[in-house]
């Protein structure tokens, strides 16, 4: 495989409606600003370009088939190649890691990727009729389809097998809105308390509204180059910024459609075929989960994502960590529910399953120049969502993987200050991070790793 | 306490208005004043009935609307689905059919919804449940009555329930609901 560089990105402001414009022209409001990010014009860089890859989750939010050739046609990428991705909630990351196997694998030399979704379209309720329409519809569905429900299901029984808490879950909703406070692309900044949260309307119990992302209208766009796609931007006169930004691992994982069908595998199955290699390798950790098998837990049931462990396991190998809370300076993970982000802490390997909830409340996923007004143990060590997440930020489903793509580049480049017109958000020296994308009940999930070139 | 509403709900629906402003002459000055234009915008509505199959799954349907619960299973391996499946994903062999109404159920995972896709709106608040039954290896989503939705607890994990079955099927999975086993007289 050849190495392949993330070379700009624009992301339109997340909003709850834009019926200002036409999802082609939101996208091109994200694309305008990538190509401008480098000090190409439009002519040009389309130019140069040789093809794309388009994302977005549901038909039914336009009532319209097709979009992804409208989005090409709009943005005057034909005849150029293109084919459109979906894999719900994960659909942006599986683009992002699409066009990098275009770039990868030697067929393109410069691939855009873009996504979007217009959310607004519909009321909010039927909104969430049509994502539910993505669980089984002759089984799920019609016992009463509705995503937060199902996530709701799957927390209670994460509460009551590891003892995780639902002020431990407040605390993510406070770090990733408090972060966003700094994010002029969040759809969300406001400071919420733990009480805040608690207080809020109850969706599906324990879920707060606070817990929940929103529905929103945006687009995002990055573009992929080889080192030759590279060259040849530079020909071109564009100013790609430095350090440069490479993805040097990708991985993805995918379990059943009907959570009900999941596995339980015993104790020795977990360990051989699921365990990080960090986990392997400590007797101290091991012995740790065969006390929670003797205590009945079984992997991965209804209270863990066996593809987002499956996906972080394939992306660390590729790129070749193991240790990802020491390893990674920061993490873009897909936290629609700050349950979610509590059990993927897990799957990623940053904790032991079982310890997502201290870990949340630990100090370590903060961000060390935001005061967020509670007290943590500890310094902070990997932030998670430095920029809000999607709980802040928004999830205009096709654009959110990529959303993270371009927010992993900027801190990266060490140009988060440039583009959100404040420095808060910098991780400071961060050389490597991680972007994770998650759909459906963990059906998809996607991890990459981006990092800045030595 | 309920609480109280602090806004009126928005719905769609309204007067049909004709005659859109727009400006008289379309000399430069008006049309580039359309810029500035807020947008349009106008309801469509799409309707469209499904002749949905359940293809090799009819039986449990047609099993529920006779009051008994079925089950698949792998004949070789004993592998055993409570939610419908035509073939074992470890040996992608056949299942066969069993029935399980008398087996022991108990709440693995459970939610109060207390909002909800508009189809189930009215129904809210209600309770979701996944049931865990003995000698079954998934489980199966269900709809739980019987219990205050308002007093939801984790002590509902491991809780015994039973099936219950609607006297007129409506063929679908909530043909069957569960009930706490304690609240049966």
């Amino acid at each position: 495989m050849r190495p392949v560089y993330v070379v700009s990105g624009g992301v339109s402001k997340f909003a709850k409606a834009r019926p200002d414009k036409t999802f082609q022209a939101i996208v091109k409001e994200a694309y305008d600003y990538s190509i401008q990010d480098i000090g190409l014009d439009f002519p040009t860089f389309n130019s140069l370009v040789d093809g794309s890859v388009a994302s977005y989750f549901s038909d039914h939010f336009s009532r319209q088939l097709m979009s992804g050739i409208m989005a090409q046609d709009y943005l005057g990428l034909c005849p150029k190649p293109s084919h459109r991705v979906e894999g719900g909630g994960a659909t942006g990351g599986l683009c992002f890691q699409e066009a990098w196997k275009a770039i990868a694998s030697g067929h393109m030399e410069l691939c855009v990727a873009y996504g979007f979704e217009t959310m607004s379209r519909v009321e909010t309720w039927k909104g969430n009729e049509f994502i539910a329409l993505a669980s089984d519809v002759s089984w799920d569905y019609p016992v009463g389809g509705f995503y937060s429900g199902y996530y709701a299901m799957m927390v209670t029984r994460h509460m009551k097998e590891f003892g995780t808490t639902v002020e431990q879950m407040a605390t993510v909703s406070v770090k990733n809105h408090t972060n966003a406070y700094y994010n002029p692309y969040a759809q969300k900044r406001h400071r919420y308390s733990i009480e805040d949260v608690r207080n809020s309307p109850m969706v599906a119990w324990p879920l707060t509204r606070l817990d929940i992302c929103v529905m929103s209208d945006g687009a995002a766009v990055t573009l992929f180059a080889s080192e030759d796609g590279l060259r040849r931007l530079e020909a071109a006169g564009a100013k790609v910024r430095r350090p440069l930004v490479r993805v040097t691992g990708i991985g993805r994982g995918t379990d059943a459609m009907r959570m009900a069908d999941r596995p339980h595998v015993d104790y020795e199955t977990f360990i051989r075929d699921y365990a990080t290699e960090q986990e392997k390798d400590s007797d101290e950790t091991r012995a740790y989960y065969k006390v929670l098998w003797d205590r009945g837990t079984r992997y991965p049931g209804v209270h863990s994502f066996r593809a987002g462990r499956t996906a972080g396991n394939m992306a660390y190998k590729h790129a070749g960590i193991d240790d990802p809370l020491n390893e990674l300076d920061f993490i873009e993970l897909h936290d629609a529910y700050t349950s979610s982000e509590i059990q993927t802490y897990e799957d990623l390997g940053l904790c032991r399953y079982g310890e997502g909830g201290a870990f949340a409340t630990s100090g370590k996923a903060f961000m060390p120049n935001v005061e967020y007004d509670l007290d943590l143990e500890h310094a902070p060590l990997c932030p998670v969502n430095p920029s809000g997440g999607l709980i802040a930020c928004g999830h205009p489903v096709g654009a959110t993987g990529l959303m993270q793509g371009v927010f992993a580049m900027w801190q990266l480049q060490g140009s988060i200050g440039i583009h959100f017109k404040d420095d808060t958000l910098q991780v400071e020296g961060a050389k490597r991070g991680a972007i994770h994308s998650h759909a459906g009940t963990g059906t998809y999930v996607t991890v990459s790793i981006l990092e800045q070139e030595a | 306490m309920a609480e109280i509403p602090k806004k009126r709900p928005e719905t769609l629906g309204g007067y049909v208005v004709h005659g859109i402003p727009f400006p008289k002459e379309t000399d430069p000055d008006s049309l580039a004043f359309l810029k500035r234009m807020a947008p349009l915008q106008i309801e469509q509505e799409y309707k469209i009935t499904y002749l949905h199959s359940y293809g090799q799954d009819s039986p449990w349907f047609a099993a529920a609307s006779n009051k008994r619960l079925l089950a698949n299973r792998d004949s070789k391996t004993g592998y055993t689905y409570a939610t419908p499946r035509g073939h074992d994903m470890y040996s992608g062999e056949e299942t066969e059919w069993i029935d399980i109404s008398t087996r022991k159920a108990s709440v693995h995972a459970f939610t109060v919804c207390h909002f909800g896709s508009e189809e189930f709106l009215p129904e809210t608040p209600f309770v979701l449940i996944l049931v865990e039954y003995e000698d079954v290896d998934t489980l199966f989503m269900a709809r739980l009555v019987g219990v205050d939705p308002l007093a939801a607890s984790l002590d509902w994990i491991g809780m015994e329930i039973e099936p219950r079955f609607l006297r007129n099927s409506k063929l679908k999975p909530t043909d069957v609901y569960f009930i706490p086993r304690a609240a049966e007289a």
